[in-house]
């Protein structure tokens, strides 16, 4: 039997009911991409998600539908997930000394006592 | 557009959910929950976790898909030029949704093919309430409201969930969809406030929208399984009757305030609990309309398997066979 719907796009389809089309294979897909959008010049690309595409230029395409759908957006920078390296977050304790190391941080330096203790010194002279 | 997650567990006794598991890493994984701290998937999780995870953004991205089908019926015939550009837009987000959710579930290793086959061949579920007809241009401003309220309810919940890539696509998802709300709320009080026939018409949809909706968030607590260890797991974030709850407590009072009535005599606020009464919505309908039996189950996914067929030609000549596939990254 052939679908008669409410939407005349449908009906006009002529689509048989128990139709057994569509059935995907693996990969029809493709592969993904993953996006990062700047909003505003000046401001760093942040990864905003992933799209399915066949090609960096269709890629663009389907971010820009995609992921730039409202606000700001200036620039997309696409690349293939499969490009990208990453650390293992088993591994996330390598970045645990960071903050141990506090004579990278500027409030680690504080002269202001030490130049005041010396001009005590100098007027005792 | 999604209601509460139909949680199956294959009969399987709630304590054998986690009976597998290596306790440490298990400790480790749920007291990162506890405290507040999302999955990302790299991590080691439980199999039922991973499971039921990806049969919730599934189902969700499923129902963002066939959600577009009733509501699309009406671009072609909206009222004027505005509202036609106003419901592709709507349309368009609820396919880009899909689009967010199926990435989020592929994380966790289903291909999005498998899951389309899934779909199509029926074995895959979706919400109930987009296997019904929008008959009238009321309808798809009923859904536009209301439907997408009940959805706003459930989504914001499940974005505090534990899941990483779920939480941040749901982020996106919400902050689109409040643009539907208050598209669809303008929809229905332009009916509301316009001519008799306008207020029929809109009285007409919502009289035979609130049964679906009633039945959107899931059967009730009472008649659902057992959800405590999926709850800890910030999987589901509320029961089904919490969210059916909070959905009245915010939009019965929006649509009595129209002079519009629903059809349900025994629906109240009980002032004493803070919760609302109504009369059970019939669950045998439900499960039938859920398992493919609805009045558009057939037209919906028949629907959605042309849309495949047709667009495979185009994939065809593009595809480019020694592309290799690897799971999207977060």
């Amino acid at each position: 039997m052939k679908i008669v719907s409410l939407d005349p796009r449908v009906t006009r389809s002529n689509i048989d009911e128990n139709t057994q089309e569509g059935v995907l294979h693996e990969k029809e897909h493709f592969q993904t991409y993953e996006v990062f959008e700047q909003k505003k010049r000046g401001t760093h690309h942040i990864h905003a998600g992933s799209v399915h595409a066949p090609s960096a230029d269709l890629a663009l395409v389907f971010a820009k539908e995609q992921y730039s759908r409202r606000g700001q957006c200036v620039n997309l920078w696409v690349v293939k997930t499969a490009d990208i390296a990453a650390t293992d977050y088993d591994d996330a304790d390598i970045f645990e000394t960071t903050s141990s190391k506090l004579y990278r941080e500027p409030d680690a330096y504080k002269v202001m006592d030490r130049i005041n203790a010396f001009k005590e010194r100098q007027k005792s002279n | 557009m999604y209601g509460n997650g139909y949680i199956e567990n294959d009969g399987k006794p709630v304590n054998s959910l986690t009976v597998n598991e290596d306790p440490i890493k298990l400790a480790a994984f749920e007291a990162r929950i506890a405290a507040g701290d999302k999955i990302e998937p790299q991590d080691w999780m439980p199999a039922e976790y991973k499971k039921q995870l990806i049969r919730m953004m599934e189902q969700h991205a499923h129902s963002e898909i066939i959600g577009a089908l009733p509501e699309g019926t009406w671009i072609t015939r909206a009222p004027g030029f505005r509202r036609k550009l106003a419901l592709m837009a709507k349309v368009q987000d609820e396919i880009g949704h899909g689009q967010l959710l199926y990435s989020a579930a592929e994380t966790l290793g289903k291909s999005r093919e498998q899951m389309t086959n899934d779909l199509i061949n029926g074995k895959s579920k979706y919400s109930n309430v987009f296997n019904y007809p929008a008959k009238t241009w009321a309808d798809s401003a009923v859904i536009a409201w209301l439907i997408d309220a009940g959805a706003i309810v459930n989504q914001l919940a499940n974005s505090k969930g534990s899941y990483g890539p779920y939480c941040r696509a749901l982020e996106r998802i919400c902050a689109e969809e409040s643009f539907h709300l208050k598209y669809g709320h303008d929809n229905v009080v332009f009916l509301a406030t316009g001519t008799p026939v306008q207020r029929a018409m809109v009285q007409d949809a919502l009289n035979r929208w609130w049964e679906p909706i009633m039945h959107f968030f899931g059967p009730s607590d009472k008649e659902s399984i057992h959800t405590e260890t999926l709850m800890r797991w910030k999987v589901k974030m509320g029961s089904n009757d919490d969210m059916r709850n909070m959905f009245l407590d915010m939009y019965v009072p929006k649509i009595w305030d129209l002079g519009l009535t629903l059809p349900d005599p025994n629906l109240h606020k009980n002032e004493e609990t803070g919760r609302w009464e109504y009369t059970e919505p019939n669950w045998e309908v439900f499960k039938q309309v859920i398992n493919g039996n609805g009045p558009c189950n057939k037209e919906r996914l028949a629907v959605r398997r042309k849309a495949e067929e047709n667009g495979r030609w185009v994939r065809k000549a593009l595809m480019k066979p020694e592309e290799k596939y690897v799971n999207p990254l977060a």
